[in-house]
Formats: C-alpha cells, sequence, structure tokens
C-alpha cells in the first residue's frame, strides 16, 4: 500500500502529538497545584490531544486536494550543499569569529550556487560583510560580538 | 484625536522618521518584487535592524517594509506575471496583459496610483475607526480574549490554505506547541526543554519567523530551482513605456477605487482574511460593477481590472492593522509579525495601547500615510532602475537570504545552539511547504500562544475549571457561534466538493 506524502507528514505529526501529550503530563506541577482548575500541563495536554485529533483526521479522511511534486524537478544536490555550509558557517561562527565566518560562508554559498566571477564573489562577501558589520556596529551602535577582530584590535 | 493626530505627525515626521519610511518602502519594493518573497520575510529581514532604533520608529521602518513589499509584488506581477505575494496575484490578471501590450509603464502607474488612493482611504478609516474600536474593546474580558483568539487561528486556517483546513489547523497546532517550550509565565516550571539550558527562555519568535519565511523561503527556491514552471521569466526593461495615465483612464480609475477601498478596509479587519482575499473579491466585485463592453476587457487589460485589486490589498493592509493596535491580536501572519516585534519592544499592543503608549499608536497611523506618499514620489519613477533587481540571479539573493537570517538571529544570543535550531526548523519548514501545509497559520499561532494560554487560564480560574465561561457571556457566545460557523463552512465546501 503507498502512502500519500500528506499522509505520512500526518503520520509523523501524529507521533510527535503522543510525545507530546506523554511529555505534558509528565511537567512536574507543584503538590497544591495538582488539582487545580489550571496548571503549567493544562494547556499542553489540549494541544496534544488537538494534534492527535487533527492529525488522526487528516490520516483517516480521504485526500479531496493531493498535493502532488515532481521530485525530478528539485534540485536536492544544491539544497544539501547549502544545509551542509549553513550548518558548518554556525559550528564556526564562535571560535573564528563574525566576520571570517560569514565571508567564507558567502563565498562558499555562491560557489556552490554555480557562480565562478571570482571578483564579485569576492567583492560581496568579503568587503560586503566588512560594510555591513560597519553599518551595525559603527553607525547603528548595535553590538556584534566578534572574538577574533576584537582580538586583532579591529573591534573594541 | 486632533491631538493624537499631531503627536502621530510630530513623531513621524522627524527626520528620522521620515528617512525610516523611505527605506523601508524602498527596501520593501524591491524584497517583495523578488517572486517568493513576500512582506513577513521582508519584515522579518528588517527585525534585527530595528533592535538600534527606538519603538516608534522601528515600527515606522516597518510599516514601510509592508506597504513597500505589497507594491513590490504588483511589479513583479505585471512585468513577470510572477506575483511576488499572493495578495498581488489578481493584479496580473490585467496588468500583465497590458505589459503584453508595451503598456508596462502605464499599468506600473496604475497599480501605484490605485495603490495610493486605497491605502490613503483606508488610513484614514484606520484613523477614525481604530480609536473608536480601543474604547468598545476595554469592556472586552479573558474569556472573550480567549475564544477571539480561537477564532482569529480559524479563520487564518480556512482562508489562507487553499482549501486545505486540516493542514492549516495542524500547523496552528504546531505554533501552538512551539510556543509552549520554555518556562511556564506563572510557576516557572520548564516544559518541553529536555534539560537544555537554551531552551530555558523559550524558542524566540524572530528565530521561528526567519526559518519559517526568510530562510525556508530561500531554500525553496533554491529546491525548486529545476521546475520550468517556476524557471526566472526575462523582461526587457527597456519596453516599459510611458508611465503616464490618460483622462479616460482617470475617469475609470476613479470610479473603482472608493468601492474597493471600501471593501479591501473592511476585509482587512477580519481576522485571517486580508489582502489576498480582499484583491480577488475586489477584482470580482468590479467585474459585476461595470458594463458590459468594460465586462468583455476583464483578463485583456482592463483599466478597472487593474486598479479595483491594487486598491483593495493596500486598503486591507491597512485594514489588518486595527484589530492589533486595538485588540492586540493580529488578524493576518505580517501583522503576528509585527506583534512579536512589538513585543520585542516591550510594548503589549491592545486597547490600552491607546492611552498608555499614544505617540506609537499615532505614528504608525500617520506613517501609513507618509510611506503612501514615498511610494507614490519616489518608487514609482525609479520603477525601471527598480525593476533590475528582479535581474539579480538567484546564486548571489539566496546566501544573502541566508546571511540576513543568520545574522539576525546571531545578533540576539551570541549562540550557535539558535542557529542550529533555526536551520533544523528551517529544512523541516521547507518540506512542509512543498506539501502545501501554509506557514502564516503556524506563525500566528506561535505569536498568540502564550497570551492565550493567559486568558484560558484566567477563564478557567474565574470559572472554576468549568467550561461555561464559553458561553457565560453574550460576546464570548457570538465570536464561538462565529468560530463554529467558520469550522461547519469548511465541512459543508468539502462535502460539497466531494459531492
Amino acid at each position: 500500500m503507498r502512502i500519500s506524502p500528506t499522509k505520512f507528514i500526518s503520520l509523523l505529526f501524529l507521533v510527535l502529538s503522543v510525545f507530546y501529550l506523554y511529555t505534558a503530563y509528565n511537567i512536574q506541577v507543584f503538590a497544591f497545584d495538582e488539582n487545580a482548575p489550571f496548571n503549567a500541563r493544562t494547556f499542553p495536554i489540549y494541544l496534544g490531544w488537538a494534534g492527535i485529533i487533527l492529525s488522526s483526521l487528516k490520516i483517516i479522511l480521504p485526500e479531496k486536494v493531493t498535493t502532488e511534486v515532481n521530485h525530478k524537478h528539485l534540485d536536492y544536490k544544491s539544497i544539501i550543499y547549502l544545509i551542509i555550509i549553513s550548518l558548518v558557517y554556525a559550528a564556526v561562527i564562535l571560535k573564528i569569529g563574525y566576520f571570517i565566518s560569514t565571508s567564507l560562508f558567502l563565498f562558499a554559498s555562491y560557489y556552490f550556487l554555480g557562480e565562478r566571477r571570482w571578483g564579485l564573489m569576492f567583492i560581496l562577501s568579503f568587503p560586503f560583510v566588512a560594510a555591513f558589520m560597519y553599518l551595525l556596529h559603527g553607525l547603528l551602535n548595535i553590538y556584534l560580538r566578534d572574538p577574533f577582530l576584537k582580538y586583532i584590535g579591529v573591534m573594541g | 484625536m486632533i491631538e493624537g493626530i499631531l503627536i502621530g505627525l510630530s513623531t513621524a515626521l522627524s527626520l528620522t522618521n521620515i528617512l525610516m519610511v523611505m527605506v523601508g518602502c524602498f527596501a520593501g519594493t524591491i524584497i517583495g518584487m523578488l517572486p517568493g518573497l513576500g512582506p513577513m520575510t521582508a519584515i522579518a529581514l528588517m527585525i534585527p535592524i530595528t533592535y538600534g532604533f527606538d519603538p516608534s520608529t522601528g515600527l515606522i521602518l516597518m510599516a514601510g517594509v509592508y506597504y513597500g513589499a505589497v507594491f513590490g509584488g504588483s511589479t513583479s506581477s505585471i512585468l513577470l506575471n510572477a506575483p511576488g505575494i499572493p495578495g498581488t496575484v489578481a493584479t496580473a490578471f490585467d496588468g500583465y496583459p497590458m505589459a503584453q501590450q508595451g503598456k508596462a509603464g502605464k499599468a506600473l502607474a496604475i497599480a501605484a496610483y490605485s495603490s495610493f488612493a486605497g491605502g490613503t482611504i483606508s488610513a484614514i478609516f484606520l484613523l477614525v475607526a481604530a480609536p473608536s474600536l480601543s474604547k468598545v474593546s476595554l469592556a472586552f474580558r479573558s474569556p472573550d480574549y480567549f475564544a477571539l483568539m480561537i477564532l482569529g487561528l480559524t479563520a487564518i486556517s480556512a482562508f489562507s490554505s487553499k482549501g486545505q483546513f486540516l493542514k492549516a489547523m495542524m500547523m496552528v497546532v504546531l505554533g501552538l506547541m512551539l510556543a509552549t517550550v520554555g518556562q511556564d509565565s506563572l510557576s516557572d516550571i520548564t516544559r518541553f526543554t529536555f534539560n537544555n539550558m537554551n531552551l530555558t527562555d523559550g524558542i524566540s519568535f524572530v528565530l521561528i519567523v526567519m526559518a519559517t519565511f526568510a530562510m525556508s523561503e530561500a531554500l525553496t527556491i533554491i529546491f525548486r530551482g529545476k521546475d520550468p514552471n517556476r524557471a526566472a521569466k526575462q523582461i526587457s526593461l527597456t519596453e516599459l513605456g510611458s508611465i503616464k495615465v490618460n483622462k479616460e483612464e482617470t475617469i475609470k480609475m476613479a470610479k473603482t477605487i472608493p468601492r474597493s477601498s471600501i471593501l479591501g478596509f473592511l476585509i482587512g479587519v477580519l481576522p485571517g482574511a486580508g489582502a489576498t482575499i480582499a484583491s480577488f473579491l475586489a477584482y470580482g466585485m468590479e467585474r459585476n460593477y461595470v458594463n458590459e463592453e468594460e465586462k468583455q476587457k476583464f483578463g485583456k487589460g482592463s483599466v478597472h481590472g487593474l486598479s479595483a485589486p491594487e486598491t483593495a490589498n493596500n486598503a486591507a493592509c491597512s485594514g489588518s492593522f486595527v484589530p492589533l493596535l486595538t485588540l492586540g491580536i493580529p488578524g493576518s501572519g505580517t501583522t503576528a509579525v509585527m506583534l512579536g516585534a512589538l513585543l520585542g519592544f516591550g510594548i503589549q499592543p491592545g486597547p490600552r495601547l491607546y492611552q498608555t503608549n499614544p505617540e506609537i499608536f499615532w505614528s504608525v497611523i500617520m506613517s501609513m500615510y507618509i510611506g503612501m506618499v514615498v511610494l507614490l514620489i519616489l518608487n514609482l519613477p525609479l520603477i525601471p532602475y527598480i525593476a533590475r533587481i528582479l535581474a539579480v540571479p538567484r546564486n548571489y539573493l539566496i546566501p544573502l537570504i541566508l546571511f540576513f537570517s543568520v545574522t539576525g538571529i546571531y545578533l540576539m544570543s551570541f549562540n550557535n545552539f539558535d542557529i542550529f535550531l533555526m536551520i533544523g526548523i528551517a529544512v523541516v519548514a521547507t518540506f512542509l511547504r512543498l506539501y502545501d501545509f501554509p506557514m502564516p497559520p503556524l506563525i500566528l499561532a506561535f505569536v498568540l500562544g502564550g497570551l492565550m494560554e493567559e486568558t484560558l487560564r484566567r477563564s478557567l480560574l474565574i470559572s472554576d475549571g468549568s467550561p461555561n465561561f464559553l458561553w457565560d457571556r453574550p460576546i464570548t457566545l457570538i465570536i464561538l457561534l462565529i468560530t463554529i460557523t467558520i469550522v461547519g463552512w469548511q465541512i459543508f465546501s468539502t462535502l460539497r466538493k466531494k459531492s
């Protein structure tokens, strides 16, 4: 039996709702609050049940409008590259600082999306990030933490 | 009211705020013009910039971005037949055929004049309606607010989901579930944090908006990059033609604008409705109003057909501020983002905003009018140049959107857990969008989650745990009956489709 992607997503939502409801019932409340008309568990319990009912209805009821997605037209390669670059960016931003990590992230993203005009890629990464940092830090007075630039004395 | 208008004018007309309206309109036009990116993304991307400003300036910037994005969406509808936002789909019905006839400049001018007129008329309605409604809404109690929020969430699910009501309701529940992560506001008990200290304060609203809109939209554009139906269309920017509108066309616009403005404003006030429904209804209404000869021109470049949806969608934008400013309950995804930004500034919109922060209340209203003027006198002559943004390759555009999203989150917490969380939510949102699970209901639910739990808590404590609070007060009962009618109508229309 083939299950449609929408029903599969609804099934995942049902599992999430069951897990949410289980966790909601296990929220530790104060002893004096245990039998109160409303405590920290009440709203999540309602939500858990609402999630279970809605996702079950979506799974059980026949689909009137089906959403067809042609997977041949989806660019999995580029999106996987972008997600990996973003994850690496998130992992290194605190270690090597905002300026270098962001500039490298932009440069790598342009490259993996097929750009090869090196000069433009450079301008729209390193100088662009520097200008943006100046706008935030220098003009708008929005603090932008960058341990590396602080270490080399560029930022206060 | 005169005093309020003067307070609003003095705030909105300060040099900084005029500059912000101009920057907002300009940035909003550029972002809104890009197919796939709408006002919510535009406002979300601006939130980190507003951190450095006072609340009035920040809100004025966002209001400018909102109007600019709606105008920008019309531009891509007319030039490329690729609406930037659903609210400008109806604009393409007659705008694009007009552009194909070599009258793109004229179509853009008609759109700009109609937007200006619709926005201005509805700003006047807002000026009158908002203070009056604020006074009325002071009589609202917790059960009424709770019922009103249920109505708002049901309505946005019914109207924004292309007939997929259950999917939208699932997104509402998901949004509410995400809002419960972190400390309970009353008892400080942590919920759903799984002993992760980074989640103790809950998930930030900006993170959710950036993930589900800005980042997810960027990923969706890349993901669907090979789809031939979505391939970028090219326009010849040298063939825009004259932007002059002749007397006959002006008369046609003058007939269309008043009725479309009223309709647009009223639709905008309704929770969950908004620019999309307003523009389609105005288009349909106009077609019924005009004579047989004009009717034949609809879909082939009719001035009435272009002016009506453009007027209505801008009027609806102003209308959507009424429930936000007077009740503190946003009626649309875009105003939900603005509510989140307001809460970030430490301001709780609602009936008392009119009294406690009159400068914010009035300056937002006045800045709308200034925004309209800016759009007309600044953006219209610049359209041939601004339209060149449509030629910017996605290879540059997408990384820049990702960059603004990550920077916004980094500025808030200087913590990479939030960036990881944002990437995770954006990936899930991208797949959900692929299968038509709408995101605006999720955002609205996330924003309202805390307030909804609070009003439910108060209502249940007052009624000693009994659900009677839902029908004890006539106003609660009426709101509840409207909600039941919307749900019933959804069930009926589903069954009718089946038969």
